[in-house]
């Protein structure tokens, strides 16, 4: 069965494999350092053949400078775990979404203090007004925030108040 | 060129959407690349990636110059991901021909570029370089939107991933244009002359030009995006109370080489390092 699970962290059916993806799963995003890329659902595979081993992942944003970062650690990583000839490939399909962050990462992003997607993806109709769910204070759980910029720190974060607790916040934005 | 895509399709659909950010793997992977654009095909990757490009590059200027911090950031991030797009689009570009994405951004004089007159346009003042992403962003969620659907695998996975980030860049100038429109008498009138002054250059954007007959089902016809790019901007203008600007249309031909005055020096600066340091990293 495809779900959103399975799509989102594609973990490889044999043990060789198994076992590298679980050491490549560990790299860290260096930008949000809590959330690993198997959480984001960067990790799109690792196989272990008899040629070496091949990982691939995918960006989150087209442009996103944390990828050659993460390239380079997930080859450090597997390297320095004594796997061979290792390769890591970056692709572009399917295209990263943020509904493939996991629940433990969404946990992990607010605990950190940036608040985790809220709702799903998916290209708006044309319109002028983008309808948004209230994002909530990861400090004092609120719903009476605003935003402040909708591009922030990183591609992939917007700039919000709490207009309660009165502390700016990160939002990772959900695409 | 359909048939190959299809039969790529097919035999390895992983392949087509790979885009290798490394030039050292880069180099390596041209030689065995499974997915090298035909030359109409990297013709076409190249009108795409240079628009985004040249456009990044003119954004770039505004960080540390932008009216408020927030800004300095958003056209930042925007820009980024327009390199973004440009890297995917002239590494698939430079493939057919044995080039890498930074032979092709560096070492190309202006006749071999193929971005559209709007995209060269200058920053002008806030206003202008607003209503130049109005009207950019506006075309390319268009564009990427129908391009999702190329029989080009390597196409359709960069428009998927660029129409997310493109309708974020749209609703952004957006948000510009409505508060610009109706803000003081003089970001209005601001808003005004910088719409008015952007405006010619939509027209050559919806040029088919021959390249796009040989391309049938795999290049997205100009054309067929007016009428959409223009029903999505038209609430915009009506809501901010700005009439459809009439006027002079440029005479265009960016796809052809013939570029503005505007393109030279933006070149000068985004080639001048790659050119007096050959080979320099850091």
């Amino acid at each position: 069965m495809v779900t959103v699970a399975s799509v989102a962290r594609p973990r490889p059916s044999d043990a060789a494999s198994q076992q590298a993806w679980d050491i490549a799963a560990l790299v860290c995003d260096p930008e949000v350092p809590v959330l690993t890329i198997e959480d984001l659902g960067v990790l799109r595979s690792v196989a272990v053949t008899a040629d070496g081993t091949h990982a691939i992942l995918t960006p989150t944003y087209s442009g996103c400078p944390a990828m050659e970062a993460m390239r380079d650690d997930v080859m450090a990583a597997l390297t320095g775990a004594g796997y061979r000839n290792v390769t890591v490939e970056l692709v572009l399909a399917p295209a990263w979404t943020t509904d493939w962050m996991s629940e433990e990462g969404r946990a992990k992003l607010v605990s950190y203090g940036i608040a985790a997607p809220t709702g799903h993806s998916g290209v708006r109709p044309t319109g002028t007004v983008r309808l948004q769910l209230a994002v909530k204070c990861p400090r004092c759980s609120s719903l009476n925030t605003r935003e402040l910029a909708r591009f922030g720190s990183t591609s992939c974060k917007a700039l919000y108040e709490c207009r309660d607790c009165l502390e700016p916040f990160d939002y990772f934005k959900v695409l | 060129m359909i048939d190959h895509g299809q039969a790529d399709v097919a035999a390895d659909p992983d392949a087509h959407g790979h885009v290798d950010v490394d030039t050292v793997q880069l180099s390596a992977e041209l030689v065995e690349a499974a997915s090298v654009a035909s030359h109409d095909i990297a013709e076409y990757a190249l009108w795409l990636g240079d628009d985004s490009l040249v456009l990044a590059q003119h954004l770039g200027w505004w960080i540390s110059r932008a009216p408020e911090l927030e800004e300095d950031i958003a056209l930042g991030n925007i820009a980024l991901d327009l390199i973004g797009h440009a890297r995917s689009l002239l590494h698939y570009a430079g493939a057919e021909s044995g080039r890498t994405e930074d032979d092709l951004a560096y070492w190309r004089d202006e006749p071999e570029w193929r971005s559209a007159h709007l995209f060269e346009q200058p920053n002008g003042d806030f206003a202008h370089t607003i209503a130049r992403q109005f009207i950019a962003a506006h075309y390319l969620f268009e564009l990427y939107s129908a391009l999702m659907n190329s029989t080009d695998a390597t196409l359709a996975a960069i428009a998927a991933k660029a129409v997310k980030e493109v309708d974020y860049h749209r609703d952004h100038s957006i948000q510009w244009v409505l508060r610009l429109a109706q803000g003081t008498e003089e970001s209005r009138r601001r808003m005004i002359t910088g719409l008015s002054d952007l405006w010619p250059f939509l027209e050559e954007l919806f040029v088919d030009e021959p390249l796009i007959d040989r391309l049938e089902g795999i290049a997205v016809r100009p054309s067929s995006l007016r009428a959409l790019v223009e029903a999505a901007m038209s609430p915009v203008l009506a809501e901010a109370e700005l009439g459809v600007p009439r006027g002079f249309i440029s005479s265009g031909g960016g796809r052809r080489g013939d570029h503005s005055e505007n393109l030279g020096p933006l070149l000068a600066e985004l080639q001048v390092l790659a050119r007096a340091h050959p080979g320099a990293t850091w």
